[in-house]
């Protein structure tokens, strides 16, 4: 891996994204427009956006980076552009991390957008500070990111890549504790839960509305990084300069 | 199929044969099912052109790809400029443009060469050399997906040359070119030959067999012949590299 090589392919996937207007602005508007939506349907009840609204905050990064990673390199694999990019002297970690750094970036920026739209727009209560929700989304959006980039290894079409999306986003989505505290599901389901990367985001950043200590959501948050960086590399594992 | 029986048509081998820019001995390649070579040997000598050329389906891209170093190999050896192809130090020798041009569409010209140009570590000078050699100094800032089929092409080729390799591989990069823009391509070949390039190009134009140094004839993944131009219209006692071709498969399958 050297610095300058995936330092160019990080700028190369912005410049991609950037040229793409409309679905830079889809990237970093449209999880903002399904919070508000949100809000707006529980207008009566607040009590339901201010339990359920910080979860919505990491799982619209989470899903929205997955697919858009996951589609972006499997075109990479299709379209010849891997295949040249394997005889030169670009290392497999130099592109799986030129993508993460790229990808990493933007979805911060949706994170900061989408949390800011989230407590100063619709009004969701924090008892913690706002830049932690921020921080969490942030980790969350990685997690889609690395776990797209693996995805897209197990993929031969666009078509099956944007339907791991379900297959991995729904499972966790059902038992990360979204819909119900995951302390009163089933013993076994509670288990599985454990599992999930995406339940650790889920405890981080109600930790953060909540007013949990820095410890508590720091460690939540370690766990989510960890099952990204595994993923991360699995992802690099997964590349192969020759292929059949 | 012994590719072998066909050692009558084989010309000898170039001066070059003991230092060759390809050396293949027994390759055995499967894609999928499908066997693509059962026992291919060849040799490419170094510093001129050599086409690869056959009918679609007859194994050239799978060839290209072997010689390259992405193409898993069941058996056999490949040997690229004196090492295994594949090999770490060859990822700054060998320039590669896949048949579909292989850059981003979504890109202008002039992204793409520079990004392609910071991965391989060569100069801006570098990249203001190719886009002149393929004739794209109007279109550097359009974006790929805007360009005809053949511009498109070209910045795929120009990628390719970055760096000056010492062997480029093209996979059939004249296809869909009207034929004035044909014969500049096949001038800017001959030119990057002369200065001691190895050039491997595909083809399943017959025609472009008479542009060509050394000639490696392959169908349903066997070498029918491995010779020359004039080698080849003078063994088959034909005119035209298309009738010449002709007569060797009715030869063989005689």
């Amino acid at each position: 891996m050297t610095y300058h090589r995936t330092f160019a392919t990080t700028t190369r996937v912005l410049r991609q994204l950037i040229r793409d207007h409309r679905s830079l602005v889809l990237l970093l508007v449209m999880p903002s427009a399904l919070v508000g939506l949100f809000a707006w349907i529980f207008s009566d009840q607040k009590m339901v956006f201010q339990s359920f609204g910080a979860p919505i905050l990491v799982l619209f990064p989470f899903i929205l980076m997955f697919v858009v990673t996951s589609v972006t390199t499997l075109r990479e694999r299709r379209t010849g552009t891997l295949e040249r990019l394997m005889t030169t002297p670009l290392g497999k970690g130099d592109f799986i991390g030129g993508y993460a750094i790229a990808f990493g970036l933007i979805a911060s920026l949706q994170a900061i957008i989408t949390v800011a739209f989230a407590v100063w727009v619709c009004g969701l209560d924090v008892a913690g500070p706002v830049w932690g929700l921020g921080i969490v989304a942030i980790g969350n959006a990685l997690l889609g990111t690395s776990l797209g980039l693996l995805a897209s290894a197990f993929a031969h079409t666009e078509f099956q890549a944007v339907q791991f999306m379900p297959m991995i986003s729904f499972p966790q989505v059902l038992l990360g504790g979204f819909l119900m505290p995951r302390e009163k599901m089933p013993d076994t389901l509670h288990t599985i839960s454990n599992w999930l990367p995406l339940s650790y985001a889920v405890d981080a950043i109600n930790g953060v509305t909540r007013g949990e200590s820095w410890t508590y959501i720091a460690g939540k948050l370690g766990i989510v990084l960890g099952f990204a960086l595994v993923a991360i590399v699995l992802a690099s594992l997964t590349l192969k300069r020759q292929t059949n | 199929m012994n590719p072998r029986k066909n050692s009558e048509y084989m010309s000898p081998l170039p001066p070059t044969q003991n230092n060759p820019a390809v050396l293949i001995d027994s390759l055995r390649v499967n894609r999928g099912a499908t066997k693509v070579f059962t026992d291919l040997n060849l040799v490419i000598p170094r510093g001129n052109i050599t086409g690869v050329l056959g009918p679609s389906g007859s194994g050239k891209t799978t060839l290209l790809r072997a010689i390259v170093g992405v193409q898993r190999i069941q058996g056999g050896t490949v040997s690229v400029l004196g090492q295994p192809a594949g090999n770490a130090a060859l990822r700054h020798r060998i320039g590669y443009a896949t048949q579909e041009a292989s850059v981003y569409p979504d890109l202008t010209v002039i992204q793409n060469l520079h990004y392609f140009a910071h991965i391989l570590n060569v100069s801006r000078t570098d990249v203001d050399r190719v886009i002149e050699a393929v004739d794209l100094q109007g279109q550097i800032h359009q974006g790929v997906s805007s360009l005809s089929g053949g511009q498109r092409s070209r910045v795929s080729l120009a990628v390719a040359m970055l760096g000056n390799p010492d062997l480029l591989v093209l996979d059939e990069p004249t296809v869909g070119l009207d034929p004035v823009l044909r014969a500049d391509l096949w001038n800017l070949f001959r030119e990057l030959a002369s200065n001691g390039t190895t050039l491997i190009i595909s083809s399943h134009v017959m025609d472009e067999a008479m542009r060509c140094d050394h000639l490696l004839l392959l169908r349903n993944g066997c070498l029918v012949a491995q010779t020359t131009p004039a080698g080849l219209l003078t063994e088959t006692e034909q005119d035209n590299p298309e009738d010449a071709f002709l007569a060797l498969i009715r030869r063989e399958e005689r």
